[in-house]
């Protein structure tokens, strides 16, 4: 019966995950990871009317908000203030999405980690690339009113697949902490979710970082948000390429909260079955 | 060769689960100060070879699932070793994992995709799956149009079309009407002729001693018996019995 290779699975009480099996795991489970995305995509819109559309419906309204109330309080320091505030919202509300989806996703797949043994971190993984095609289509938006508003669309566009990499292991970093930790403490998700729109108003999206106070600024330096929202509007909407030392410090970011992420989430996943 | 292997296997739970992280901040972070242990299963030790049939038997919160879910690698040991070899497919709960807003059909990739097999190879099974399941009409249809039974048909059908080696049945023998659990009982005769590793846990004792060649009895956690099917069941049959004889006597009249 064993003409292909024999795999030999070990559970071992109280080990944690290991990297390396984690990622072998998951390259096993490719098909899943392809349906869970595609269920995320289509399930989320089938009973609407609207369907996809809401995906691009979001930003459109949202930003018609923050464009009648901020834009003639920032205009005069950014031009073009629709472009200012959603090329780094396309990036926030990826940010803020991605996490608060990824801590609900082990309470709905929790029925299903009774029962069949996938990897872990699998739920989240799918959850951060769900959120990046979402990412994709607010894009797809955002470069639409670019077009119609007669904003300056830059060659330094090129930049931005690496700008959307680094953000994306940002958010897979502290999506994987904030599953393993909301796994563990239910309550966790809820604080988290009242936390998201005050992080949002300390990270310079809406408005400029010149009205901060020069007192201040250290304080928006200290948020780790503001680099890696300002890697991604400076191509789209300065047109320059990120500063090294902002790139710097948001690529070290990024491979910090997966580091920590991780090492939170290989040490608690085990325990995960005892709180489904 | 063995294809599942458990060594001193426990699995314990806390009696009293921190839940929330405000609860933990309140009690200090001492949060396994006071706690005493529940044990689902406790030191247990055991060989499954490759194409054996084994049943496992015994009274409610025995072990019987976790047993299961140990061997499928779902749930981690909190003491001991588990190993398995080869593939396990895990068939635990009917419609684990089904999905109510896609359709039949979908499901069916989706579930396949969750024991770890292709689209590719899941199309070439789908045929297979849509005329056992014999839900044909309906298989567009969104899976929130079913009836319950229809679902059973469904998720049954998924779960043994696919060819693992290692095959674990939790108490699915008793779904859908008679004819559907004849259909189920000689697909599981067929995996069990066919050399896979079949391990079922059922209260249906007639039908696991027809199908078993050896037999596992847990009570609390622990295996009291493990050999011959028809000895074992005959042991339990009778503990049965006589505890249920206890209770009649003890009955008030």
């Amino acid at each position: 019966m064993s003409s292909i290779p024999l795999i030999e699975r070990r559970t071992v009480a109280g080990r944690p995950l290991r990297w390396a099996d984690e990622a072998r795991d998951i390259r096993e489970h490719a098909g899943l990871l392809y349906e869970l995305v595609h269920r995320d995509l289509t399930v989320r819109y089938k009973r609407s009317v609207l369907g996809f559309l809401w995906t691009m419906l979001h930003p459109l309204l949202l930003m018609l908000i923050f464009v009648v109330v901020f834009s003639t309080m920032f205009r005069a320091r950014a031009p073009h203030y629709e472009t200012y505030f959603l090329s780094a919202y396309v990036a926030w509300n990826f940010f803020a999405q991605t996490t608060v989806n990824a801590m609900a996703s082990v309470a709905w797949n929790g029925p299903l980690m009774k029962r069949v043994r996938v990897p872990p971190s699998i739920f989240t993984l799918s959850i951060v690339i769900s959120g990046l095609v979402n990412l994709l289509l607010s894009l797809i938006v955002l470069f639409t009113i670019i077009a119609a508003t007669g904003a300056p669309i830059h060659a330094t566009l090129w930049f931005l697949p690496v700008s959307l990499l680094i953000v994306g292991v940002f958010t897979f970093g502290v999506a994987l902490a904030l599953t393993a930790i909301s796994t563990i403490f239910a309550d966790v998700r809820e604080m988290v979710q009242a936390g998201m729109p005050a992080l949002m108003y300390l990270t310079p999206i809406i408005y400029p970082i010149s009205i901060v106070p020069d007192r201040f600024r250290w304080l928006v330096r200290l948020n780790p948000l503001a680099y890696i929202v300002e890697i991604v509007r400076d191509p789209i909407y300065y047109g320059i390429l990120p500063s090294p030392t902002t790139l710097k410090l948001a690529i070290m970011i990024a491979i910090g909260a997966l580091t920590i992420g991780w090492m939170i989430f290989r040490h608690l996943a085990p325990r995960f079955h005892a709180h489904l | 060769m063995n294809v599942i292997e458990l060594q001193n296997v426990s699995v314990r739970y806390r009696e009293k689960r921190i839940r929330s992280l405000k609860e933990a901040v309140i009690r200090g972070f001492n949060i396994h100060a006071h706690d005493g242990f529940f044990y689902a299963m406790r030191d247990v030790s055991l060989e499954i070879h490759e194409g054996e049939a084994v049943g496992i038997v015994g009274p409610n919160g025995a072990g019987k699932s976790t047993l299961l879910r140990v061997a499928a690698g779902i749930i981690p040991p909190s003491a001991g070793v588990a190993i398995s070899r080869g593939p396990v497919a895990p068939v635990l709960e009917l419609g684990t994992g089904f999905e109510a807003e896609l359709s039949g059909r979908e499901n069916i990739f989706f579930n396949g995709a969750l024991l770890g097999f292709s689209r590719a190879y899941m199309r070439s099974r789908a045929d297979d799956i849509i005329a056992f399941s014999g839900i044909e009409t309906f298989i567009d249809a969104p899976l929130r149009t079913y009836s319950s039974g229809m679902v059973a048909r469904l998720a049954f059908a998924v779960a043994t079309a696919v060819e693992a080696e290692t095959i674990l049945l939790d108490e699915i023998l008793a779904v859908g009407d008679a004819t559907f659990r004849r259909q189920c009982n000689e697909r599981i005769e067929r995996f069990v002729g066919s050399g896979a590793t079949v391990v079922v846990v059922s209260h249906d004792l007639d039908s696991l001693e027809s199908l078993c060649t050896r037999a596992l009895w847990l009570a609390k956690g622990e295996v009291i018996a493990d050999g011959d099917a028809f000895d074992v069941i005959a042991r339990y049959k009778a503990s049965v019995a006589e505890r249920q004889q206890l209770r009649l006597e003890r009955l008030p009249l």
